[in-house]
């Protein structure tokens, strides 16, 4: 269709603008998803094995913040980075960088609390025969981590959808500046209120192709850990 | 054990040489005193020694009635072992072969453990518990819900490792099992010891009453 400005016009023509908003949604939600595990899975992991003081408030704060509106997270980023914030002199705000900052923010708990969950399921079942092999404690949570991969990469899945589906934190932070930070999500909500409806349907239909995307490989990764595992 | 006494007063030194089955009626306390001799957990009052000492000897392997499959192949669990046991990385292809066909599970190295039957399964957990080359081998219920052929390659391994001069403990419900491995005979009820000596004249003359009932097919209460 010539002259067809649908979201899937242009991404059939290779438009280089659109193909650039999809590319940055995937860049900030992966790398605020990858931040996020790095964080979340070995805390996750250490408050799943060690018992201290503040333990149950610990996991009750971990599985509040997985409900906190993006934003309100988006705000509180806002304000850290604003130029009169406390790191308002590293000029991130406005940027992609702020973006992940926002999302990895938002998906940290999600990875941690879903982490916890797993790994101390697995630990209640291996506790006897690692501490009979005298495994240390680091050993402990590694051995957890490895042997609970497959419902992990379930839970990184979850972490990168919900960060690629939220558009309240890094409209705030980012600005969704055309060229720069603005991403599907941010694009849907600003077409939309401009009333280019066509555009926002069709990066909307882009967006749950993705999700579906995701949750098919979620599922592929939980059969093949249940064919592994049993 | 939140004010539940599970063993009282029990006196036990346990030599050197053939295995020491642990019997007696369920809630007796043969799976509590393993796990005290295993270290994995500390009396609330008394103290086990080794040799005299109080410190545990770094080669002593449990293993347990419902063994934890690693979620990786046989022979990963077995690597597992080895590396927590601090073996050479250079004699781990060596070792798990030697271990795999000492358990009969030869071929089944590349199998998710997970995936091994259940008599597998406790061979696999066997050749786990045998990967350090413990001096001591706990063992819990061994052959507790097997088949008599796996039960017979697990007995077999267990006289094997017994004769290579390890300290085997265990326990089981099977008296025709403490019969056929045991050098003592230790009987537990209510967490205390009512009997213990040679199987030899345990079985044939035992001293007390409650063994000569337990040992007739009675129930002990």
């Amino acid at each position: 269709m010539p002259g067809d400005t649908s979201a899937f016009g242009l991404l059939l023509a290779g438009d280089p603008a659109l193909l650039a908003i999809v590319r940055l949604s995937l860049a900030v939600s992966l790398s605020a998803t990858a931040l996020a595990a790095v964080i979340g899975i070995p805390l996750g992991a250490a408050v799943a094995l060690t018992r201290f003081r503040g333990r149950e408030g610990m996991i009750v704060f971990l599985n509040a913040m997985m409900g906190v509106p993006p934003v309100v997270i988006g705000l509180t980023v806002f304000l850290l980075l604003s130029r009169s914030g406390p790191l308002g002199s590293f000029g991130l705000l406005f940027t992609p960088q702020a973006m992940i900052v926002a999302q990895t923010i938002m998906v940290t708990p999600i990875i941690a609390a879903l982490t916890r969950q797993t790994v101390e399921d697995l630990w209640a079942e291996y506790r006897d025969e690692l501490t009979a092999m005298n495994v240390g404690p680091l050993r402990k949570i590694a051995t957890l981590v490895w042997d609970a991969r497959f419902s992990l990469v379930t839970t990184l899945l979850a972490g990168f959808g919900r960060a690629a589906s939220e558009v309240g934190s890094i409209i705030i932070v980012g600005g969704n500046i055309e060229g720069f930070t603005r991403t599907m999500t941010t694009a849907i909500a600003l077409e939309t209120s401009k009333g280019d409806l066509s555009l926002a349907i069709g990066l909307g239909i882009v967006l749950i192709g993705i999700v579906v995307i995701i949750n098919a490989l979620a599922w592929v990764v939980r059969r093949a850990g249940e064919a592994y595992a049993g | 054990m939140r004010g539940v006494t599970i063993l009282d007063r029990l006196s036990l030194t346990v030599g050197a040489g053939a295995p020491t089955v642990l019997i007696g009626p369920n809630g007796a306390g043969k799976t509590t005193a393993l796990r005290l001799m295993a270290g994995l957990m500390a009396p609330t009052s008394g103290r086990i020694t080794w040799g005299g000492r109080p410190d545990v000897p770094a080669r002593r392997a449990i293993m347990f009635q419902k063994p934890a499959m690693l979620r990786r192949s046989a022979g990963g669990n077995l690597r597992y072992a080895l590396n927590a046991a601090g073996i050479p990385r250079r004699d781990y292809a060596g070792r798990i072969h030697e271990l795999l066909a000492l358990v009969g599970l030869d071929g089944l190295e590349r199998r998710p453990a997970r995936r091994l039957s259940g008599g597998e399964q406790q061979r696999l957990a066997l050749a786990r518990a045998l990967a350090g080359d413990p001096a001591v081998l706990l063992l819990d219920e061994p052959t507790a819900s097997l088949d008599p052929a796996a039960t017979k390659t697990i007995e077999d391994v267990i006289r094997a490792v017994a004769a290579k001069g390890a300290k085997v403990v265990m326990s089981t419900h099977d008296l025709g099992q403490a019969r056929r491995l045991g050098g003592d005979i230790v009987l537990l009820h209510r967490g205390r010891l009512l009997e213990t000596g040679p199987a030899a004249t345990f079985f044939t003359s035992p001293q007390t009453e409650a063994a000569r009932i337990f040992l007739a097919g009675d129930l002990l209460v």
